[in-house]
C-alpha cells in the first residue's frame, strides 16, 4: 500500500484556492449575519405576538430543522424558477444559508430566552415596565450571552455548511475543490488542501467567537459546557 | 382615606385556598409588619399588593388606584407601589447605576442625565454613592439588597412592598439593610414588610398582622401584641421567633 | 423518457428514503461503537491518548461532511483499496458519528457528579469498573436527549453522500427530476419525506430533554 502523494500540482493553483476560500468567507459572513438576524427577529416576535404568529414561526422552525439544507437548496436553486423565481447559484446559496441559520438561531435564542428567571420578569414588571420592554431590555441581552456558546456552534456549522453550495457549482472552496481535482486528478491531496483550509477557518472563527462574546458579554471560559440538542450537523 | 384597602380577599393556589378572607387598611406613613409561618399566606397577601398574585374574590385598593389586572391600569398602580424581593432580583447585565435609571427612564420618559443624578441620589440615601458604576455580581448580599430598595424607590412610589428582604442575608449584612428600611420609615414612607425580624418589627413597625392559615389571625399595636397576645398561635410564635 | 411525477416515481423515493435508513443505522452502529472509545479515551489520564482523541475531534468537526466523505472516499482509493460507494459513504458517516457522538458523550460522563466518582472509587473499584458500574450507566441518561437530536443531523447529512452516487433519498431526488422535470414538486416531496422520519425524533429528543431537566432539577 504505497501512499504516493504529490501535492506540488495542486499547490499550482493556489491562487484559485485563494479566491475560493474568500469567496467562503464572505458567503460564511453574510450567512451568519443575516441568518442570526432573522432568527433574533423570529424570537422577538414569538415572545411578543399572539398566537398567529408564534405558530407561522414555529412552523418555519420546524421545517428548515427538519430537512437537509442540500434539499432547500435544491428547491430554492431548481425549484423556484418553475415559480418564476430565479436566481444566480451564489444567492441561491446565500438565501439558503440563511433561511437554515434563521431557524436554528431562532431556537437557540428561544431557549435563551426561557432561561431567564421568572422573577427577573417580576422585578421588570413590578417596575411597571411593558411586556416589550422588559424583553428588549432585562431578557435579551442576558439572554444571548447564556446562549452564546451555542450560537458560536451554530455560526461554525453554517461556514461549514457552505460546502453545499458546490452542488450547485458555486466555486467556494469545496467547488473549487472539485474542479480542481477534475484539472489534476489528484483527488486524495486537494482534498486535504481543502480540509486544512476549512479546519484554520473554523479555529480562527471559534476563537475570533470566543473573543467577541468575552467583549460583548464578559463572558468566561468554561470548560464544562452543558451539552446541548442542537449540535452535530451542517444540513 | 386608606392608602391601602384590602377587602375580604381569597386566593387559591389550584385546590389549596392560601388566602381565606383577608381584609385590612393601611394609613398614610404606616409601617405594617406581616408575620406568621411560612404557608401563613403573608408573602403571597403582599405579592397581591402589586399584582404579582391575581386574587380570586374580594377587592384590592392601593394608591388611589383599584386592582383590576387591566395592563395599563396595572401598569399605572406598579408606578406608585414599589416592592423589594428575597433574591434581589437586580439585572445582571446591567450597572447599578442602569438598574436604577431603567424604569425611569422607559416609564417615565427620564432623560439620561437626569437618570443619573437620580441614581446619586438615591444611592446616597442608602450610602452606597461610590457603587455607581459597578455591577451586581460585584457587590455583597446586603449592598445588592440596598441597591435593590434605591431601584424601588427611584419610581417616587407611595407604598413600599419587601418580601422577606433579609432573609437570603448572613446576620451581619442583615442590619445595614434593616437600617436602611428603619430610615425610609421614619422619612414617613407607608411601609408593608413581610419579615422574620421580630425585634425589627417590634421596634419599627406601627402595626404588627399575624397570619395564620390564610387569615389575620390578630393585628394591633408591637408593644401591646408582643406583651399581651391575644391568641394562643400568636403566643407561640412569638415566643419561638424572638431572639 | 420524461414524464410526468407519478405514484412509480413516489414509490422510487420512498424506497430510497429505505437506504437513507439504513445509512443511517450503520453510521450509528459503527460510529456509536468507536464514540464510545473515543469519549472513553478523551478522558483518559493518558496525556498521549486524550490529545490524540481530542485531535481527532476537533479536525473532524471542524471539516464539512463533504469533505470527511471524500477524504474517505479518495484516500481508500488512493490506497488501492477499491470499495463501492455505498461502503465508502458508510465509512465517511461513521467517522463522522464517532467524533460528534464522541465529543456529546464525553461531556455527558462529565457531567455525573463528581461525588459518583469519589464513592465508587472509595470502594475501591477500578477505572474500568467505575466505568462500567457507576458512571456510565447514569451518564447515558444525561446523553440521551443529545444523541437524539444528533441523530437527526446525521439522517440529515446523508443527504451529502448524493455526491457520490448512493441511490439515498436526495440522489433518488434528482434521478426523478432529470425524468420529469418538475424539480419544485420532486424536491419539496423530497423534504417532505425527510420531515416524516426527522420531525419524530426531534419531538423524542425534545421530551427527553424535558423529562430529563426534571429528574435533574430534584
Amino acid at each position: 500500500m504505497a501512499f504516493h502523494l504529490e501535492f506540488a500540482p495542486v499547490l499550482d493553483l493556489t491562487p484559485e484556492l485563494i479566491q475560493a476560500t474568500w469567496l467562503t468567507l464572505k458567503l460564511s459572513f453574510s450567512a451568519i449575519v443575516l441568518g442570526s438576524l432573522i432568527g433574533l427577529l423570529a424570537t422577538t416576535a414569538r415572545s411578543l405576538m399572539p398566537g398567529k404568529f408564534r405558530v407561522f414561526i414555529t412552523l418555519y422552525v420546524e421545517t428548515i430543522r427538519n430537512t437537509p439544507l442540500l434539499v432547500q437548496l435544491y428547491i430554492i436553486f431548481f425549484g423556484l424558477p418553475v415559480l418564476g423565481i430565479r436566481m444566480p447559484a451564489l444567492y441561491a446559496g446565500l438565501l439558503a444559508m440563511v433561511i437554515n441559520l434563521g431557524a436554528y438561531s431562532a431556537e437557540i435564542f428561544r431557549a435563551g430566552v426561557e432561561s431567564i428567571h421568572r422573577s427577573q420578569v417580576e422585578a421588570g414588571m413590578s417596575l411597571a415596565l411593558t411586556r416589550t420592554q422588559v424583553f428588549l431590555h432585562i431578557m435579551l441581552r442576558p439572554a444571548i450571552a447564556k446562549v452564546w456558546p451555542s450560537l458560536a456552534s451554530q455560526f461554525i456549522l453554517t461556514m461549514l455548511g457552505s460546502s453545499v453550495c458546490s452542488f450547485i457549482s458555486v466555486q467556494e472552496l469545496s467547488g473549487e475543490a472539485y474542479t480542481i481535482q477534475s484539472l489534476t486528478f489528484r483527488s486524495f491531496e486537494i482534498y486535504i488542501v481543502a480540509s486544512v483550509i476549512y479546519l484554520v477557518i473554523a479555529l480562527v472563527l471559534k476563537l475570533l467567537l470566543g473573543a467577541l462574546g468575552y467583549l460583548l458579554f464578559m463572558l468566561r471560559a468554561r470548560s464544562n459546557r452543558v451539552v446541548s440538542t442542537s449540535e452535530g450537523g451542517q444540513a | 382615606m386608606s392608602i391601602v384597602t384590602v377587602d375580604n380577599v381569597r386566593k387559591r393556589f389550584g385546590d389549596n385556598e392560601v388566602l381565606k378572607g383577608v381584609s385590612m387598611q393601611v394609613e398614610a406613613g404606616q409601617v405594617v409588619a406581616l408575620l406568621g409561618r411560612s404557608g401563613s399566606g403573608k408573602s403571597t397577601l403582599l405579592r397581591c399588593l402589586n399584582g404579582l398574585e391575581v386574587i380570586d374574590e374580594g377587592r384590592i385598593e392601593v394608591a388611589g388606584h383599584a386592582m383590576d389586572y387591566e395592563t395599563s391600569r396595572l401598569r399605572e398602580l406598579r408606578k406608585d407601589v414599589g416592592i423589594v424581593f428575597q433574591s434581589y432580583n437586580l439585572f445582571p447585565h446591567l450597572s447599578v447605576a442602569q438598574n436604577i435609571m431603567l424604569a425611569p427612564g422607559l416609564v417615565k420618559g427620564v432623560d439620561k442625565s437626569r437618570g443619573r443624578a437620580l441614581a446619586a441620589k438615591v444611592l446616597d440615601r442608602i450610602g452606597l454613592l461610590d457603587k455607581l458604576d459597578a455591577y451586581p455580581d460585584n457587590l455583597s448580599g446586603g449592598q445588592q439588597q440596598r441597591v435593590a430598595i434605591a431601584r424601588a424607590l427611584a419610581m417616587e412610589p407611595r407604598v413600599m412592598l419587601f418580601d422577606e428582604v433579609t432573609s437570603a442575608l448572613d446576620p451581619e449584612l442583615t442590619e445595614e439593610v434593616l437600617a436602611v428600611i428603619e430610615q425610609l420609615a421614619r422619612d414617613g414612607m407607608t411601609m408593608l414588610l413581610v419579615t422574620h425580624e421580630m425585634n425589627f418589627a417590634r421596634r419599627v413597625a406601627d402595626t404588627i398582622v399575624f397570619m395564620h392559615e390564610g387569615k389575620i389571625w390578630e393585628s394591633g399595636e408591637p408593644e401591646a401584641m408582643f406583651t399581651r397576645p391575644q391568641t394562643r398561635e400568636f403566643e407561640q410564635f412569638a415566643s419561638r421567633n424572638v431572639k | 423518457m420524461i414524464h410526468s411525477f407519478n405514484l412509480q416515481d413516489l414509490l422510487f423515493l420512498v424506497r430510497s428514503a429505505g437506504w437513507t435508513l439504513v445509512l443511517t443505522l450503520v453510521a450509528t452502529a459503527v460510529g456509536g461503537a468507536l464514540a464510545l472509545v473515543i469519549s472513553v479515551a478523551r478522558l483518559s489520564t493518558h496525556t498521549a491518548l486524550r490529545e490524540a482523541t481530542r485531535l481527532y475531534i476537533v479536525v473532524v468537526q471542524g471539516i464539512p461532511v463533504l469533505m470527511v466523505l471524500f477524504l474517505s472516499y479518495y484516500g481508500l482509493a488512493h490506497a488501492g483499496l477499491d470499495l463501492p460507494p455505498i461502503v465508502a459513504a458508510s465509512l465517511a458517516l461513521s467517522i463522522y458519528v464517532s467524533a460528534y457522538l464522541g465529543d456529546i458523550w464525553r461531556g455527558a460522563i462529565q457531567s455525573v457528579h463528581r461525588q459518583q466518582w469519589e464513592a465508587s472509587a472509595s470502594l475501591a473499584l477500578t477505572r474500568m469498573e467505575q466505568y462500567r458500574y457507576v458512571i456510565l450507566p447514569q451518564s447515558v441518561r444525561i446523553a440521551l436527549p443529545p444523541t437524539v437530536g444528533f441523530l437527526v443531523q446525521l439522517v440529515k447529512n446523508t443527504s451529502i453522500v448524493s455526491i457520490v452516487s448512493v441511490i439515498e433519498l436526495t440522489r433518488a431526488g434528482q434521478l426523478v427530476n432529470n425524468t420529469t422535470f418538475e424539480p419544485f414538486k420532486v424536491f419539496v416531496t423530497v423534504a417532505v419525506i425527510y420531515l416524516i422520519i426527522c420531525y419524530p425524533m426531534s419531538r423524542l429528543s425534545r421530551y427527553l430533554e424535558e423529562k430529563s431537566r426534571v429528574y435533574r432539577d430534584r
